[in-house]
């Protein structure tokens, strides 16, 4: 009974929103849109790297590279070939990518299966390390990825990047794909294997011992979280119109990894909330960059100041928050509910 | 039948011999003990026949079938299970979902029918549900299901890991200290317990103990570790009153006098 009614409830929910979103797409001005539009790729960001880090244990720090290959394979793919000729000025394009294009949607999905395969490719390896030892390991290949679509000039074009990409990113792609991946990867993890990837983060000899397969759940959660980094990438590149090897750096992962601390490792709620946040969050502080005056002494605006607040921000939350601004809970319908007939709720674990 | 035949087993890690040629054959329905003073190698034996350990020489059989290079997840399929000295539940999940675990090595769905819940998947999940309670209800936690394991009192987690470990729908049972840290009057429920286990679940079962009163109690048969090797073998009867094992627990009085 209760299940049946949270599945209506969120119907209505979704409805109301993607109402939200075609009104928003018509309505609203440009930058607002844009900035929705980054909130909706850090949730898919956030969300699945939450699924690496927080459900299977996973310290990853490959985000960026993932990402990295999803922006490359789908951009390559969507670009007319005319488009392509212009950028590729130093040394052409390689033969069958300098002919094709296709649609948006097919690109996006090839590069997310690429991103996939590397997570594929990194994850299966990687695995016999834990901990620290794998963050360094994925951290290791996201710079590998970057190092070499800046020498891979015949194929990236190089720290040249790609420029002039079409802007086929709305309202209706970043957040259709931001609830596709909230969906995915919630049913994931209440699923069969969602409890074997918990039980792996909690302790893996006993996962073992009762039969759950480290190496295929651990590349189960890197396989599924790289495909949506790199739709994530994808999206991102033809909403900022360019991308280049190096946008792909470890401060874009640490800020992934920012979303999902500040969020709670283990919550896709918390990690929602504070996708979305850090994306108004970014352009709010941009305040802080312009040069301003404090009673008449004057501080020059200095790039890069936002970044200064948000390790501020981290370091408050690991020494104040460390779980996060709601812990490993997450939002249910029975939750909801009670709080507003002012019943006590159970809080966690529910549809 | 013979259920489990290992032969020879060594284990060396670097110049030390923690299982020097051990060798032991159950049958189907034994209740055997495993026990020796601290550091003898009994949980090395273990962590050997589970694969989590790879041994220097031997062979391990179960049900025919050689395991000595299986992974620990394959044996654990094959059925066996275990139980660890130190609780080792999942401790964020709730006490079903500790339970439920155990059963996704049996799922047959991949991982698409599991995300967009198609009716094959849905069947599945229904039936680990019910057999989980099942269980937790043979072990008396039914009540307790929806607690984060974490929160279950220390006997109870005991409970919870064996139902766990059950769960897998093992031959072997493999029961690592299980009245650790245990009151007499717990134990005396343990000793019930597992003999109630042992018959309705048509178990195998091989326990290592300390407490002798438990071993003595339900055990048929003993196995006695010193420094890796066996030094007896027999009935709780034999066991006890074997000079060998009288030396390895209490030292002999007389060693300092003479020399």
């Amino acid at each position: 009974m209760y299940k049946k009614r949270s599945f209506w409830l969120t119907v209505v929910a979704v409805s109301l929103f993607f109402l939200f979103i075609y009104v928003a797409q018509n309505s609203l001005d440009a930058y607002i849109i844009r900035i929705l539009n980054v909130a909706a790729i850090y949730v898919i960001l956030g969300v699945s790297l939450n699924l690496i880090n927080g459900f299977t244990g996973q310290f990853s720090l490959g985000h960026a590279g993932f990402m990295a290959i999803g922006a490359y394979a789908s951009a390559l793919l969507y670009m007319s070939p005319q488009l392509k000729a212009m950028n590729f000025f130093i040394k052409p394009l390689i033969w069958p990518l300098s002919e094709i294009q296709m649609p948006f949607f097919p690109a996006l999905l090839i590069g997310g299966l690429l991103a996939a395969g590397a997570g594929f490719l990194v994850g299966a390896p990687c695995l016999r390390v834990k901990g620290d030892y794998l963050a360094i390991v994925t951290y290791g290949f996201s710079e590998i990825i970057r190092v070499l679509f800046n020498n891979l000039q015949s194929v990236t074009n190089g720290p040249l990047g790609l420029k002039g990409l079409p802007t086929y990113t709305n309202l209706w792609w970043s957040w259709g794909w931001a609830i596709f991946t909230i969906f995915f990867i919630k049913r994931l993890i209440d699923s069969s294997y969602g409890r074997a990837l918990k039980a792996i983060r909690d302790d893996e000899s006993a996962a073992e011992a009762m039969g759950v397969n480290l190496l295929y759940h651990k590349t189960l959660a890197f396989v599924v979280g790289a495909f949506f980094a790199g739709i994530a990438g994808g999206l991102l590149g033809s909403l900022v119109m360019t991308i280049d090897p190096n946008a792909f750096n470890i401060f874009l992962t640490f800020q992934i990894v920012l979303i999902v601390l500040l969020g709670g490792l283990g919550s896709i709620t918390g990690t929602v909330i504070m996708g979305a946040a850090m994306a108004f969050l970014m352009e709010l502080l941009r305040a802080v960059e312009v040069p301003m005056n404090f009673f008449g002494i004057t501080i020059p605006g200095i790039p890069g100041m936002r970044m200064l607040i948000f390790s501020i921000i981290l370091m408050i939350a690991v020494l104040f928050f460390r779980r996060g601004i709601i812990g490993d809970r997450e939002f249910s319908w029975e939750g909801f509910i009670s709080f507003f007939k002012g019943r006590p709720s159970r809080g966690r674990e529910g549809e | 039948m013979e259920l489990l035949k290992i032969e020879d087993l060594t284990k060396r890690f670097g110049g030390l011999v923690a299982v020097n040629r051990f060798s032991l054959s159950l049958s189907q329905g034994d209740l055997a003990g495993l026990i020796g003073p601290n550091g003898a190698g009994k949980t090395t034996i273990f962590n050997l026949i589970t694969g989590v350990y790879k041994p220097t020489e031997g062979k391990i059989i179960f049900m025919n079938k050689d395991i000595t290079q299986k992974k620990p997840h394959q044996i654990t399929a094959l059925g066996i299970a275990r139980t660890f000295q130190n609780i080792r539940l999942f401790s964020k999940l709730s006490v079903l979902d500790n339970v439920k675990v155990a059963f996704h090595l049996r799922l047959r769905s991949n991982i698409f029918a599991a995300v967009f819940d198609t009716p094959g998947y849905s069947k599945q999940e229904l039936e680990m549900e019910a057999k989980a309670e099942e269980l937790l209800k043979a072990v008396g936690l039914l009540e307790l299901k929806n607690e984060r394991a974490s929160a279950l009192p220390y006997g109870h987690q005991r409970k919870l890991e064996i139902a766990r470990a059950l769960a897998t729908q093992p031959k072997l049972l493999l029961l690592d200290e299980p009245a650790a840290g245990m009151n007499p009057e717990e134990t005396i429920g343990l000793m019930r317990f597992i003999q109630k286990i042992k018959e309705d679940f048509d178990l195998t079962i091989l326990l290592i103990e300390h407490d002798m009163k438990v071993v003595m109690g339900i055990c048929e048969k003993i196995t006695v570790l010193d420094h890796g090797s066996v030094i007896a073998r027999g009935t709780p009867e034999e066991i006890q009153n074997n000079p060998e094992v009288i030396k390895a627990y209490l030292g002999t009085g007389g060693v300092y006098a003479r020399s």
